[in-house]
């Protein structure tokens, strides 16, 4: 078995050698210049003009308006859902940092001086810099199951709460960027190769623009990529389409290469929410139903924010069972730089309510976190909030079980209260706690997301019987083409090493859909096996008695046969449909599940937090590779654990952002990491290769709620405080914590 | 100007003035240390001078004039170094931006400590960013490749 080994990856070697190629790393072409971006300093305004100091040397250097586009005829729009957002601003700016004009200059230092010669004529508006103020709505949903109003109405117990969260920032460590060339006359007429996730989105973002009819005419490759996150799954088709523009205009190649600063600034993060929950319960704990009521903060433009409010209202409701289910949502446009794609997409802004509104109804009921969560959790068999039979691949169960005998819970739980107490004994100022969190996450595109999608891979035989996977998934890091050569090989009956993976270039390889919805391995993954298969048993069928695998292959090859390739387009499973219009159905073929259970140490002083021990347990159907799935499933926790305790965007009140920096964006250092304890559940998913889910996104969903509920253990025999939680919002910077501290009673 | 690279004497046309990691990236062709932050934070072109890992997108082109200087490309010697394979197994590199900066920080601990525990190495990795890995498989990586160095089982 290849499927279920842990195969050293495969990218490995160029990576620990520096011998990888990320876009920075591509050697300069001849006449290259140095593409720079001229933003908006203003939230929202009417921009009247454009001015280029008459005292500077314009004369190598290009430069883009709004203005060019009209005159090169190219249509003024990123394409993406909505057909909002400019690819230079004009008439009015939305945001700080909206791009407004491009330059470009082959000496980079003055390409920067050359920004700074720009000067832009914007007469102020009124701005709306959050949520609270936002009265445009972007998008809205409305979940409605069974009779809530009635049965809040006869609970025995109603307990409601209000919890935000708050931007966070993807901090890939390689900031975004692209090389770009236009070729008048020629295919492709336009190049593009970068650090992305989705080559197809930035394709269909340049034909959209530049009016290409042929899809050989615009060619979109991913050089190796340091990170995406989601961050790099909509932005780049804005930066494809700036350098482009230059390149097109100077008739030269150019490198817009984001430095740290712009990267923080301009791109998109994770949108801020702000969500109402009231829950009915009977007196014994058993949930009855749920009421939830989701704000999020779309900034300037659309982008992916109908999509990610989607997300975040399937799961509004978390991994429990209800009744009755009511979950209304809507997204406001503010003058912010507009929210996007981060790992999670929606969910851990409404997990993070519901998660701790479980807590607020536990400590109301006296139960303990994990008993009410156990009582409550959905299993087999339940329905969700859109009326979706679980009826596959329900590990959740599994994994509390899995988490809390990892961590020993209760004796930990209790052995940490002993430690406290004598601590306190002793005078000193360190109070430990454990908490936990239960999480489940949809796997793949929501509702008829696939049916649309129509996400292809091609597997061709080589000579040598060798097999080539051919797919626009990218690596980013998670292991793609590791993964992928597994699944091939596994499929094939080959060997690993006789399998490859061919780069993500819209010229060579299908349209997979996109490299996001942890929807690689489970979908993309599905149709690489069944395609690698498809080749493989065509040439096993017509080799001769005792002819190899390899000499049968190269004869077809030789012969010209069609057979050798396989196109195989993805067809979801048979469900019950999803209803747009109503919200109910299959939201997602399958969920993935998980417990996070974190160990703390709060400072009673200066109330920092430090996460000592994370235990976790994911089932994730089948892990096809358990090292590098481990690995998501770590990263993406450290994410939440970041978000959570860590990472805050501070906004100045006029709508720019004041630690656009690593040395003030603060991100968890190895100090800073806990101790992981990583288990893997496997319930499998039939329609999975080898039984695999989705994990991409899940462990992002699980962290911050799991390290609130320990805090606050950590505070309980200090503190004590009214209904609810202590720790409603995010972030639990050290300020926030001592600021609910001081509003709770001590307990002297 | 004269500098010495991964044991290699080059002679490089830069202004002393000019970032080191600029002048490895660029002229030298050693694309290997990458640029992160360009301010010292993330720790992505860590590099050994003399021994001391530094940022190179702080020291100046002049300064190591003189020095000995190893980048991520001096690790291998043919084969990949016991650090590198352990990352490659261990799981200690995802993306891999990071990871040329990690090692080098790596291997400047391993030469002083031949046997760190996780605190060391903690501590020893903390000027280096890491947004994918959660930093538990750079750790077990790094504490596997002590052990493979001084000769134990791989």
């Amino acid at each position: 078995m290849i499927i279920g080994r842990s195969v050293p990856r495969i990218d490995g070697h160029a990576k620990v050698t520096g011998k990888a190629v990320y876009v920075d790393d591509l050697p300069p072409r001849p006449g290259e210049l140095w593409g720079v971006t001229v933003r908006s300093p203003v939230a929202h305004g009417t921009l009247r003009g454009i001015e280029l100091d008459p005292a500077f040397d314009w004369s190598d250097v290009t430069v883009v308006t709004a203005e060019d586009l009209v005159a090169m005829g190219v249509e003024n729009l990123v394409a993406l859902i909505e057909e909002d957002q400019p690819i230079l601003a004009t008439g009015v700016v939305r945001h700080v940092y909206e791009p407004v004009a491009l330059v470009a200059c082959a000496d980079r230092d003055k390409a920067e001086r050359a920004r700074a010669a720009v000067k832009l004529l914007i007469d102020p508006l009124p701005a709306v810099l959050s949520l609270d103020e936002g009265t445009v709505v972007q998008k809205k949903y409305r979940i409605d199951r069974a009779d809530v109003d009635a049965a809040l109405a006869a609970s025995e117990v109603v307990i409601e709460g209000t919890y935000r969260v708050h931007h966070q920032e993807q901090l890939y460590i390689e900031p975004q960027g692209v090389v770009a060339s236009w070729h008048e006359g020629e295919t492709p007429v336009v190049h593009v190769a970068g650090s992305l996730q989705c080559p197809y989105y930035v394709h269909k973002a340049l034909k959209k623009a530049f009016h290409l009819v042929d899809d050989a005419a615009a060619r979109v490759e991913q050089t190796v990529t340091g990170g995406g996150f989601g961050g790099k799954e909509e932005y780049p088709s804005m930066i494809g389409l700036h350098a482009a523009l230059l390149a097109r205009k100077s008739g030269r190649p150019v490198r817009l290469i984001y430095g740290r600063k712009e990267d923080i600034e301009a791109t998109t993060k994770r949108h801020p929410a702000v969500c109402k929950v009231t829950l009915g319960c009977k007196r014994d704990g058993t949930f009855e139903a749920i009421k939830v009521d989701v704000v999020m903060d779309g900034g300037a433009y659309v982008t992916l924010t109908p999509v990610v409010l989607s997300r975040g209202t399937l799961h509004a409701c978390g991994a429990y069972r209800f009744a009755h289910h009511r979950v209304e949502s809507r997204a406001v446009a503010t003058n912010t730089p507009p929210n996007g794609a981060f790992r999670g997409f929606g969910a851990p802004q409404t997990i993070w309510a519901v998660e701790r509104h479980v807590d607020a109804v536990a400590r109301a009921l006296g139960r303990s976190p994990i008993d009410l969560r156990r009582q409550n959790l959905l299993q087999k068999g339940d329905l969700t909030s859109t009326g979706q039979v679980l009826d596959v691949s329900v590990g959740g169960q599994e994994c509390l079980d899995a988490a809390t005998k990892a961590a020993d819970f209760d004796r930990r739980a209790r052995d940490l209260e002993a430690w406290n107490a004598a601590e306190a004994a002793a005078g000193r100022r360190k109070r430990r706690g454990l908490g936990i969190s239960t999480f489940m996450h949809g796997a793949g595109f929501t509702g008829s997301g696939e049916h649309r999608l129509k996400g292809k891979v091609q597997v061709d035989l080589e000579r040598g019987g060798r097999l080539r996977v051919r797919s626009a998934s990218t690596d980013i890091g998670q292991g793609t083409e590791t993964i992928f050569q597994q699944i091939a090989a596994e499929a094939a009956d080959l060997a690993f090493e006789d399998v490859s993976f061919e780069n993500p270039d819209t010229s060579k390889v299908p349209d997979s859909g996109p490299t996001v919805a942890s929807r690689t391995v489970m979908v993309v993954g599905s149709i690489v096996q069944k395609a690698a298969a498809a080749v493989a048993s065509h040439v096993r069928a017509k080799a001769a008695p005792g002819e190899s695998f390899a000499t049968a292959g190269d004869r077809l090859l030789a012969a010209g046969d069609a057979e050798t390739k396989c196109l195989v387009q993805y067809v979801p499973p048979q469900s019950r449909a999803f209803d747009d219009a109503t919200y109910q159905g299959d939201a997602y073929p399958c969920y993935s599940w998980a417990c996070d259970v974190a160990e703390v140490e709060v400072d009673l002083d200066t109330f920092e937090t430090r996460v000592l021990r994370l235990f976790t347990a994911h089932d994730v159907g089948k892990a096809i590779n358990p090292v590098l799935c481990a690995g998501q499933v770590e990263g993406g926790t450290l994410q939440a654990i970041g978000w959570a305790i860590h990472e805050a965007i501070v906004w100045r009140k006029d709508g720019s952002i004041a630690n656009a920096r690593m040395t003030n964006y603060i991100v968890p250092t190895s100090v800073d990491a806990p101790e992981f304890h990583t288990t893997l559940v496997e319930v499998p998913y039939p329609n999975g290769p080898g039984g695999a889910k989705g994990v991409g996104e899940l462990p992002m969903d699980g962290g911050a709620p799991a390290v609130a509920n320990a805090i606050e253990h950590a505070l309980s025999a200090d503190l004590r405080w009214g209904a609810g939680v202590l720790l409603p919002d995010l972030p639990l910077l050290p300020e926030n914590v001592f600021e609910r501290a001081r509003r709770a009673e001590v307990v002297s | 100007m004269k500098l010495q690279v991964n044991g290699v004497m080059h002679e490089v046309e830069a202004s002393p003035t000019a970032r080191l990691l600029d002048v490895l990236r660029g002229p030298l062709g050693l694309t290997g240390t990458k640029e992160g932050c360009g301010e010292g934070e993330c720790g992505s072109c860590t590099i050994l001078l003399d021994g001391l890992p530094v940022n190179a997108c702080l020291v100046l082109a002049g300064q190591a004039e003189g020095a000995e200087i190893l980048t991520v490309e001096g690790l291998a010697a043919g084969q990949l170094a016991p650090l590198q394979q352990c990352f490659v197994d261990d799981g200690g590199a995802q993306c891999g931006i990071c990871t040329p900066g990690m090692l080098i920080a790596a291997e400047a601990l391993l030469r002083r400590n031949k046997a760190p525990d996780d605190a060391e190495i903690r501590e020893a990795i903390a000027g280096n960013i890491c947004r994918c890995t959660g930093y538990q498989r750079i750790v077990d990586a790094i504490k596997h490749a002590a052990v493979v160095r001084a000769g134990g089982a791989s």
